[in-house]
């Protein structure tokens, strides 16, 4: 039965995989209508100019095919999804799938820092808090939380700059995920902070971590709240239940009553919650990503949402959609791998 | 003779609560023998526990000694602090708790689990520790041991993680053992043999053991010396047999009469005194329905699978008169719950039929039966009187509920009556009527349950385990009561219960299950003296018997 623990997770994995795939479908087709029913016509955005005649603005339509019926279009548009491509954004004149490709590493970059900056301060405040209830460690942490959910992230991300590049000069120039000066290591994982080390040129790592730490902190004071009160709460449940009694009981050091026995049990839930976080930073860090000018999908889609780019906004939607599929498995993968139970039910 | 090892003098404690402080314990003061097993009996709220944990240092935080000394080999536990104190958790004392499932750390392979206790005290290497542990499981007789080293607790039954539990107490040999409710929830075979095992290793290792017990049966098999406690106090400290032969305190008398044995009855549950505050109404024997009356209820062929395959209760058939009553028991996943969850129409069945009173529910969807005629003829009282009741409804409602959606009654003086009516039926105050769940205790909740399941005047009345979770004292009342309805009222009374003693006084005939099939039935007090099958033998043997004075007699 322990054994067959990892190859239980792995199969309800697969079938979790296979189950979403009508969601996706759904979540395609619904972005496509919506994309319709938006006001605004794109021929007329992409026409030449404001005096375009109106051969010319049907001319555009004709070729980017609008001229033909909507269940139409859906079939084309499937058809052309079914082939891997994703239509061409009119804004950069590149394939949706080469402008995703090329920036959602960035995004990505980004996005887990954050979290896991989030998590390596929440983890710990939450314990500290249920360690001492009702205490002025506990308030104070509540205080902070508090303070991180009200700020907005482009509030706590301009004062940020405002003290460590203007005031206290640590941080470089808060524009893009590098220096335009420095020469970029060759691509491997498309994450800067890796690739730079992979070609073993630290100066270049270290520039592009200090390019990263501002965006990313920003981003992890608006999500170390809910992750901090749920490390609390189950940390408080944890050190009140019995088994931690038993291990009292029996005398084992502080320590390990409070890592090994409550604290992992309580990282059960921040683990699901961690993966929903991760998911809802990965689209809303829009703002910390135009504050930053940061080049990530966010803030590709929100430009062609603007200018009615249909294909760039439906293929971002369809990333977030399988992403938001894929960190579900992976936090399943995590609970199966983390709690014995889960394998059985 | 032999040598004191722990001394309790006048120990306070008390908790801190919303309310201001509540005392739990309130001066007690015992003694403990090197190498002998004390039992501290008392129903819930006594502060028995509370002693027991005050001994271990393992109080809430809210809990906190306020007078008294507890003495362990002459140091005063009370007063240490760190490394003194946790070289005794373990080491020279631990516990065992109840709910031994909850009590491991449900992540944490067990083998785990015992080595850290093993490392917490002993400077040895890993391996050897969990050569130990290994060494530990086989002492405490667990089939297999090396495979078992890293099962989870949730891969194991109950009486196995109490195994565990037991092994990961005595890691350290230490001196003193407290095992708070050690058995309680378990089945009577498994109870037996837990029991049996924590007393062959306490005496082989010349451990001192103090057994926290609700149950008088179960200390009586297995001490020697037994206190009595009662709100905080030892009421009265004596051997077994004197304890059950002269009670001296009011309290043990009542709570040695409330303790069914093999031959007591019903009526004999309560002390002289208290029977007559409430034999207001003279029971009249029950009249023999007519010969060739059809059953109330007929079971035939009843099966039911879940989706795993195998069958939960298979091939189950039984009659029930009118007014009858049949106890149904079994241990733990014989398939009883699932079977009067069946006829009480809340499941449904796979296969077979349920005739009630010449008509066929079994094939109305369960789903649908609310609506049905026979509802209010059929109904049902719940193991755990808190879990049982809304918690936002008021008694009054509780009762009035199945009135106004069973019987169509409105809101109004008839509804009003009626309540009361149930009410009085079931000994519960008035005045108590529009309170909610969480002001009632646990006797109070169990007769709202009761009421709300007589209001509409059921002709069966089906109860699952509805004493469980009761203290024997108020177990007696609600039996009586029980008893009473079917007499006055000719409710036939379908009883599913582990405990063997109660089925026996209360039920006419009895039903055996095990592993959802019906290995024995037939008249209650034959079944248990002559059982004709060996599991039905062993289920009865397990019952921890309390001696009466009449056999005590013999022995001498």
């Amino acid at each position: 039965m322990v054994m067959t623990g990892l190859g239980a997770t792995m199969v309800r994995a697969g079938r979790r995989l296979l189950s979403s795939l009508p969601a996706l479908f759904g979540v395609l087709v619904f972005t496509f209508l919506l994309m319709r029913v938006l006001p605004g016509d794109p021929a007329v955005f992409f026409a030449s100019g404001p005096n375009a005649g109106k051969e010319e603005i049907e001319q555009i339509r004709k070729q980017m095919g609008l001229n033909k019926s909507v269940p139409e279009q859906l079939v084309f548009y499937l058809s052309d999804i079914g082939r891997g491509n994703l239509g061409r954004s009119m804004m950069t004149g590149q394939p949706v799938l080469k402008d995703l490709r090329e920036r959602l590493p960035a995004s990505l970059e980004l996005t887990l820092t954050a979290l896991l900056i989030a998590l390596i301060a929440a983890v710990p405040l939450g314990v500290v808090a249920a360690l001492r209830p009702g205490s002025i460690i506990d308030h104070g942490v509540r205080l902070f939380c508090a303070l991180g959910v009200c700020v907005p992230t482009f509030v706590s991300g301009l004062l940020l700059i405002y003290v460590f590049y203007y005031l206290l000069g640590l941080a470089p120039d808060p524009t893009g995920r590098i220096d335009v000066f420095t020469s970029l290591p060759p691509q491997r994982t498309g994450f800067l902070s890796i690739d730079f080390l992979l070609a073993g040129d630290f100066e270049g790592w270290w520039a592009a971590c200090k390019q990263l730490a501002l965006p990313a902190v920003s981003m992890a004071l608006f999500v170390i709240a809910p992750l901090a009160r749920i490390t609390r709460a189950s940390m408080l449940v944890s050190l009140g239940s019995d088994f931690v009694r038993t291990a009292r009981s029996v005398g084992l050091s502080w320590g390990k009553v409070v890592v090994t026995y409550a604290l992992r049990n309580a990282i059960l839930p921040v683990i699901t919650i961690a993966g929903i976080v991760f998911s809802t930073m990965l689209g809303a860090n829009v703002l910390v990503e135009k504050v930053f000018s940061w080049p990530g999908v966010a803030s590709y889609a929100l430009d062609a949402l603007l200018s009615s780019d249909y294909a760039p906004v439906q293929g971002f939607v369809l990333l977030m959609a399988s992403l938001f599929v894929l960190v579900n498995l992976v936090v399943d993968i995590c609970y199966g791998i983390a709690d014995p139970r889960v394998s059985i039910g | 003779m032999s040598e004191e090892l722990l001394r309790i003098d006048d120990l306070h404690v008390a908790f801190s609560t919303r309310r201001g402080m509540v005392e739990a314990v309130r001066g007690v003061t015992l003694t403990v023998q090197a190498g002998e097993m004390l039992g501290l009996v008392g129903e819930s709220g006594s502060g028995k526990s509370v002693t027991g944990f005050a001994t271990t240092r393992l109080l809430d935080a809210a809990g906190r000694v306020t007078g008294g000394k507890i003495l362990f080999r002459g140091r005063d536990v009370t007063k240490l602090r760190g490394d003194d104190l946790r070289q005794l958790q373990g080491a020279a004392m631990s516990m065992i708790f109840q709910n031994p499932r909850s009590a491991l750390n449900p992540i944490r392979a067990i083998g785990l689990q015992i080595a850290d206790a093993i490392l917490t005290h002993k400077r040895i290497s890993k391996e050897a520790a969990r050569a130990e542990a290994l060494e530990l499981l086989r002492a405490v007789q667990i089939r297999d041991p090396e495979a078992r080293m890293n099962a989870y607790p949730h891969e194991l039954s109950g009486g196995m993680c109490q195994r565990v539990m037991i092994a990961i107490a005595i890691s350290c040999n230490p001196a003193l053992l407290i095992a708070d409710e050690p058995t309680t929830g378990l089945d009577v075979t498994t109870q037996k043999v837990v029991m049996d095992l924590l007393a062959d290793i306490a005496a082989a290792r010349g451990m001192a053991t103090i057994l926290i017990t609700h149950d008088l049966g179960l200390a009586a098999r297995y001490c020697r010396r037994i206190a009595v406690m009662e709100r905080g106090r030892i009421v009265e400290e004596a051997s077994p047999r004197t304890l059950f032969s002269a009670p001296k305190h009011s309290y043990t008398k009542r709570l040695v009469a409330a303790s069914p044995t093999a031959t007591s009855r019903i009526e004999d549950l309560v002390t002289r005194e208290e029977r007559e505050r409430y034999a207001t109404v003279v029971s009249r024997p029950r009249q023999e329905p007519a010969h060739g009356t059809p059953p109330l209820l007929e079971v035939r062929k009843l099966a039911k699978r879940f989706d795993q395959g195998s069958a939960a209760v298979a091939d189950f058939s039984m009659t029930m008169a009118g007014g009858e009553s049949v106890g149904l028991v079994g241990e733990s996943g014989s398939g009883k719950s699932t079977t009067s969850r069946m006829i009480c129409r809340l499941i449904d069945p796979s296969e077979g039929d349920i005739v009630f009173d010449g008509q066929s529910i079994g094939h109305v969807a369960s789903r649908d039966f609310h609506r049905s005629p026979l509802r209010k003829d059929i109904q049902m009282v719940f193991q755990d009187p808190n879990e049982s009741l809304n918690p936002r409804f008021t008694a009054f409602d509780c009762i009035a509920h199945p009135l106004m959606r069973l019987d169509g009654m409105r809101a109004g003086d008839a509804l009003r009556k009626r309540v009361e009516e149930c009410a009085e039926r079931v000994g519960l105050p008035l005045d108590l009527l529009p309170r909610f769940p969480h002001q009632l205790s646990g006797g109070q909740k169990a007769r709202v349950g009761i009421a709300r399941a007589v209001a509409c005047r059921p002709r069966l009345l089906v109860l699952d385990e509805p004493t469980a979770a009761l203290d024997v004292s108020v177990q007696a009342v609600v039996l009586q009561l029980l008893d009473r309805l079917r007499r006055d009222d000719d409710i036939a009374l379908l009883f599913v219960s582990h405990d063997l003693n109660v089925v026996r006084m209360l039920c006419d005939r009895t039903i055996v299950l095990r592993n959802g099939g019906i290995v024995e039935q037939g008249e209650s007090r034959s079944l248990f003296d002559n059982p004709k099958t060996d599991y039905t033998r062993k289920l009865v043997e397990a019952i921890p018997h309390i001696e009466t004075g009449e056999v005590l007699a013999a022995a001498l």
